[in-house]
């Protein structure tokens, strides 16, 4: 199959550029892992855009206070971008969402409910002429002899068929990686993007700036809206002393983390705002059905909780960009929403709670439409193309068989696991990447796998190469700042510095002066 | 985890199958048939696209739960999400409150930590 642009990933982010992409004149095709509409955490969450008119003092004004979350890292011209193109594009989805009231006589655009979005996004992007191949992960990123990443080959799970679609540009749009910690939607959310561009040789940053979780029942992750007014409780029924989920740095998580090791901590929603009883179902119905199935009134019954690691989608890290159109270092690839680094809107701090969706917008917009224009200019596709793919395709020496759920646990401690990560030191990092590092030399050296096998095999190759950097990176910033904290290190140390990991089968390090510090 | 497809409702029409995000179901003679389990992400996203209201989600993530009753719970999450109706003006009107709602929970915690510190 050939086509002008290929997205890979079906989230936000990619029903933005394939938008963009197929209104500029382009031949564009989405290839999802799951299915678009579905999969990724845009679909289970409720993302809540940044969202300033724009009148120059509040946009300033605005711009100014992110600036300030992100202690020193992050781009105001970056800024700037996101809130002019999410006010112009947002409002563009009402033919396909029905954006409520905004209790002022005119219409709410800026939080949207994410089953809702991504149906409209689905629906748009077939209307503008976008072909999307659900269940069709990508495994690797294909190269012609130009230098130029030319398409991807991936598995199309339903058919069971190997897939190769040539492109003259091509969007990694495969979100985050949750290092399969379990956190709600994120099952296909491994980092797969990141593993495939790293292959041509990408760098990654922010990726030290994490981690973070979100509260939930323990039997499942959901959102957290009625979590934060909760009191907690041991198992013996006494109140526990936990800063509330607004306290500096990672108070709060890090008081609930230490009672969850000691033992079941149960959470108290009696005292959640009066008016959100009546309408939770109503805004968010995903919300009350675990507790329901389970016979337990979730404003009046105590029930036990566990913290849900965020890896790098409250988090950071991403993809590196080396231009404003979202290109990456690799000619023909671009990298958008949270595959990509999120660091010159977020910097230090969380994107989560507005900037990040404004950003998947933005940046699908921009690589959209920068992706066209760049595939309108090429004709043919004589090149011969190449995979880049090596890990769990090609192993350095005998296939053996690979224990992916130990790989799995191993990785979700490693990045979330409350008994280190608050007390994060160089001999900390040295002892999780070492276990790491031992990881990665087994799947290096023996995986191997074909059609749906592979894809799971890649999955866990990408969980261990996102683990292998965020420590990496982690280690590497001496300091404490923002969301990367240091026992070690507890302050933050000028001037501020941008720094850059890459590499898969030696992991590098590379710190530049921050440039808008 | 999903834990039933309900024969007597469901029309096969392989919308499930489709949408799942994790590929977790596979086409079947007379129903979709629950082929990967282990994958289940306990989304609902299967249920909410069910317009025979024949999928129960059981709500353990991490556990099977064959035995739970469905029948108190069939179509609920897609009746809250008035899925059936998105042209409908006003399904979403309260959606506004959700972050207001968020910052009045965590200043109640930030009041009540406060005043019990004082008390200390
Ligand atoms: C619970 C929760 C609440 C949030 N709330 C907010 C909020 O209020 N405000 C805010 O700004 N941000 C919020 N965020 C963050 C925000 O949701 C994300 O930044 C945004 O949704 C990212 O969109 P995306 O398209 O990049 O990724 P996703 O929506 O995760 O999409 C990635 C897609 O890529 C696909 N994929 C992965 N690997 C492959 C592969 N190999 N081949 C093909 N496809 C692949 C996946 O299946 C998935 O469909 C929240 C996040 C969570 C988890
Ligand atoms: S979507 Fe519902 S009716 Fe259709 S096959 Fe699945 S269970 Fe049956
Ligand atoms: S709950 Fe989600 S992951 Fe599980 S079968 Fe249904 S759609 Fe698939």
């Amino acid at each position: 199959m050939e086509t002008d642009v290929l997205i890979i990933g079906g989230g936000m982010a990619a029903g933005w550029a394939a938008i963009a992409a197929a209104q500029a004149g382009a031949r564009v095709v989405v290839a999802d892992k799951g299915y678009m509409g579905t999969s990724g955490v845009t679909a289970m969450g409720g993302p809540n855009h940044w969202w300033v008119a724009p009148d120059p003092a509040r946009r300033k004004e605005a711009i100014a206070r992110q600036s300030g979350k992100a202690q020193g890292l992050g781009d105001p011209e970056w800024m700037a971008r996101i809130l002019d193109l999410t006010w112009r594009y947002l409002p563009s989805l009402a033919p396909h969402y029905p954006f409520g009231s905004d209790g002022a006589g005119g219409t709410y655009y800026s939080g949207v409910r994410g089953s809702e979005y991504m149906r409209a996004l689905r629906l748009a992007a077939l209307e503008a002429g976008v072909t999307v191949l659900d269940h069709h992960p990508a495994l690797e990123l294909l190269r012609d002899d130009e230098g130029r990443i030319a398409g991807a080959r991936g598995h199309a799970l339903r058919t069971r068929q190997d897939w190769e679609i040539r492109s003259h540009a091509t969007i990694l749009a495969t979100g985050g990686n949750a290092f399969r910690s379990g956190l709600i939607g994120s099952h296909t959310n491994t980092g797969d993007g990141q593993l495939m561009a790293a292959e041509a040789g990408v760098a990654l940053s922010g990726m030290e700036f994490g981690p973070s979780w979100s509260i939930s029942p323990a039997w499942a992750s959901t959102r957290t809206l009625p979590y934060t007014g909760a009191v907690y409780y041991d198992a013996d029924g006494r109140e526990l002393d936990i800063p509330p989920s607004r306290a500096a740095g990672h108070a709060h998580n890090r008081a609930l983390g230490h009672e969850m090791l000691a033992g079941t901590v149960l959470a108290d929603l009696s005292h959640a705002p009066a008016a959100l009883r009546p309408i939770l179902r109503q805004i968010q119905p995903f919300t009350p059905a675990p507790f329901e199935r389970r016979g337990i009134d979730l404003f009046r019954d105590r029930f036990p909780v566990k913290l849900f690691g965020e890896g790098t989608i409250r988090g950071t890290g991403g993809l590196d960009l080396a231009d404003a159109e979202c290109r990456t270092s690799a000619p023909g690839l671009f990298a958008i929403g949270d595959a990509a680094t999120r660091e010159l809107v977020a910097g230090a701090n969380s994107g989560g709670g507005a900037v990040n969706s404004a950003w998947a917008l933005s940046s699908g917009r921009v690589a959209g439409a920068a992706a066209a224009r760049e595939s309108l200019k090429r004709k043919s596709f004589s090149a011969p193309v190449h995979g880049l793919g090596r890990i769990a395709i090609a192993p350095l020496s005998a296939h053996r068989a690979i224990e992916a759920s130990a790989i799995h646990r191993a990785v979700d401690h490693a990045i979330h696991g409350y008994a280190h990560v608050f007390t994060r030191d160089e001999a900390s990092y040295a002892a999780s990447g070492e276990r790491l590092e031992a990881i990665w030399g087994e799947l290096s050296a023996h995986g191997q796998a074909t059609g749906a096998a592979l894809v799971s095999l890649r999955e866990t190759a990408a969980l261990v190469a996102g683990a292998r950097w965020t420590i990496a990176a982690a280690r590497g910033r001496k300091e404490s700042r923002g969301l990367h904290q240091r026992a070690d290190y507890p302050e933050a140390s000028g001037p501020t510095q941008r720094q850059l990991v890459s590499g898969l089968e030696t992991v590098r390090i590379h710190s530049q002066q921050a440039e808008f510090a | 985890m999903i834990a039933q497809i309900l024969a007597d409702k469901c029309n096969n029409c392989a919308q499930c199958v489709n949408v799942c995000p994790t590929f977790v179901l596979d086409d079947g003679p007379q129903v979709p048939v629950i082929a990967r389990l282990d994958a289940c992400q306990t989304c609902y996203m299967c249920e909410l696209h069910c317009n025979q209201d024949a999928i129960f989600v059981a709500p353990d993530q991490f556990a099977p739960e064959p035995s739970a009753d469905p029948l108190p719970h069939l179509g609920m999450i897609r009746r809250d999400h008035g899925w059936d109706r998105p042209g409908e003006a006003g399904h979403l009107d309260e959606y506004r409150k959700l972050g207001p709602l968020l910052g009045e929970g965590a200043e109640i915690a930030a009041r009540r930590y406060q005043a019990q510190r004082r008390s200390v």
